[in-house]
């Protein structure tokens, strides 16, 4: 069952001090797969591409990559792997090019095949421009892109890209979603973490939710928000009405909650059509004006909130 | 093991990368050979009687080689710790290469460098009346040897920036354990009219070794030649085991110390 895998851990642990920072994470990719893990800083995201990717040694558990135990063949990792880090890995007083070329020859390519691939790099990253210039000009969004063409120079079969986008403008942003998009339909298996739910949801074939060093919900994003339940009813009226959120309680799951200002009230909802139809025609016999009416499937973000703060879950 | 070469080779380019980029880097290499030169030569030697005879101008040179590489040494800690201090080498280590190149790249880097230093205190001791006396093969044998010494030494001074992983700490450090050393020697005073115990002490620094080793082979006056001490009647030999002493306690523990500051 576990041949096509290309990511796998199981019941990785690993201690820094005070902090357990893995705490039994199990996390499998087949080939060819996106795999994001998603959660909120210190969540262990790092710590475990840091093992996957030999960086760090696990206390226990074992982590493979293409079968291959991370603990116990390092150097054969090495060859299947390509890592971007979000603190870009490259060198600051070379230029994009020399870093390339750098990287090609550590990888044991020749000295022309990697000038060949550093060029060909620069050009699908739009770099070629900056490509004799040292890094230390380069703007954030050049430097992730650099350091993501870095991991690819060897056209590794796994990849890791730890939070691409922390950090980048909207645009940048969006630029590094396409990039990425790029990879995965060359068949590489792409293991990516992020804090942000939309990005997760965007690239991701299925998405683990990790918090203090565990799994604590796995699917695809359409699994995991239907975890958390239902949708959500969200009314705006013209003006307050006192009466409007007794009007609404016998079309609702749960208890309506008015904002401050009296006009916007949400509550869960167990959905189903027509809903909203019933919600307004229920307001105007109550004689209240009705600005809008949405009935919203849940967010990643309320399934992240629901999942990683007990707290929230039950406010 | 063609691998390896290469691996060290790449990262020794990158290095020199680095100088070229900031060339400020260089001036331990550059400018401060020249100074200390002219300096020593003109300030302290104007006031300076060598036992046994001969001019301070023929007998300094070799000291301030000595001088020079031993305190542009710490080129290599400050290396080191700025490498520690970035991410590149996270990128190094998840690569399938020869993980000791990067510290053998950076000790190939530092006899670039040390020649580079070397090379300014002979011309600028040319230019100002120094001579060799000595066969072609002796005065290369009188050069050469700084150069084993400071290869061996670099990897001793290597283990304070990987240990502080931080330049300015490195630099501070460097030059708290390396002016001593050059100083309590023969390099640039004899040491015939030192108080007993420093005198034993700069009777068996090892930069008093290669600094005689050097005097000798050059031709050059070697007032050490008059002292008891074991390491001054044997320069040569002195110098050679001191290099290898060096680099057979200090080449392992920066690997070990690389290893434990890279891993986690």
């Amino acid at each position: 069952m576990t041949r096509d895998l290309m990511i796998e851990t199981q019941a990785l642990r690993k201690r820094f001090g005070d902090t357990q920072a893995l705490d039994g994470l199990d996390l499998s990719a087949p080939a060819g797969s996106v795999l994001g893990v998603l959660g909120p800083n210190g969540a262990g995201k790092t710590t475990a591409v840091r093992v996957l990717t030999t960086l760090t040694r696990p206390d226990a558990g074992t982590a493979m990559i293409a079968g291959i135990d991370v603990v116990r063949d390092p150097a054969a990792v090495q060859r299947k792997i390509g890592v971007a880090a979000h603190d870009a890995t490259v060198d600051e007083a070379l230029t994009g090019c020399q870093n390339l070329v750098m990287i090609g020859r550590l990888s044991g390519l020749s000295g022309r095949a990697a000038r060949a691939r550093a060029g060909d790099l620069l050009e699908q990253f739009t770099l070629t421009e900056a490509a004799e210039r040292p890094v230390k000009g380069y703007s954030g969004g050049m430097r992730r892109r650099l350091d993501l063409a870095a991991a690819l120079v060897t056209h590794p079969p796994v990849l890791f890209l730890d939070e691409p986008t922390t950090g980048l403008d909207p645009t940048s942003r969006l630029r590094m979603w396409d990039v990425i998009r790029g990879l995965v339909a060359d068949g590489t298996t792409l293991l990516l973490t992020t804090q942000y739910l939309d990005e997760a949801d965007e690239l991701a074939d299925r998405i683990v939710v990790v918090d203090h060093g565990r799994a604590i919900a796995e699917g695809t994003a359409g699994e995991l928000k239907s975890q958390t339940g239902g949708a959500r009813l969200e009314v705006t009226l013209s003006e307050p009405d006192a009466q409007a959120a007794d009007a609404l309680e016998p079309h609702v799951s749960g208890s309506v909650s008015v904002s401050v200002d009296g006009l916007h009230l949400r509550a869960p909802v167990a959905g189903g059509d027509g809903l909203a139809t019933t919600v307004v025609r229920a307001l105007d016999q109550a004689d209240i004006t009705v600005e809008d009416v949405q009935v919203r499937p849940p967010s990643l973000d309320d399934v992240f909130l629901a999942l990683t703060s007990p707290v929230a879950a039950h406010v | 093991m063609s691998s390896a070469i290469r691996d060290v080779w790449v990262l020794t380019w990158r290095n020199l990368l680095h100088l070229r980029r900031e060339p400020a880097r260089l001036s331990d290499a550059t400018v401060q050979p020249v100074l200390f030169t002219l300096l020593f030569v003109y300030v302290l030697g104007a006031g300076m009687v060598l036992p046994g005879g001969g001019a301070y101008k023929q007998y300094a040179i070799s000291g301030l080689l000595a001088m020079n590489l031993v305190t542009s040494a710490i080129g290599t800690a400050v290396g080191l710790a700025d490498d520690l201090g970035t991410g590149v080498i996270d990128r190094f280590r998840t690569l399938a290469m020869w993980k000791p190149a990067v510290l053998v790249g950076r000790s190939v880097t530092d006899i670039a460098t040390a020649a580079l230093c070397g090379g300014f205190v002979v011309l600028t001791g040319l230019v100002i009346g120094w001579r060799p006396h000595a066969g072609v093969l002796s005065v290369a044998a009188g050069l050469g040897i700084f150069l084993v010494f400071s290869y061996a030494l670099s990897w001793g001074v290597g283990c304070i920036g990987l240990l502080t992983r931080d330049a300015e700490a490195s630099n501070g450090i460097g030059l708290v354990v390396l002016f001593p050393l050059a100083i309590v020697s023969n390099a640039l005073v004899p040491t015939q009219h030192m108080p007993a115990i420093l005198r034993v002490i700069a009777d068996w620094n090892p930069v008093s070794a290669v600094t005689a080793a050097s005097r000798k082979l050059l031709g050059n006056p070697n007032p050490s030649a008059g002292s008891h001490a074991w390491p001054m009647q044997h320069p040569v030999v002195a110098a050679l085991l001191w290099s290898a002493l060096l680099l057979a306690i200090f080449a392992p523990l920066a690997t070990r110390i690389y290893r434990t500051r890279t891993a986690d």
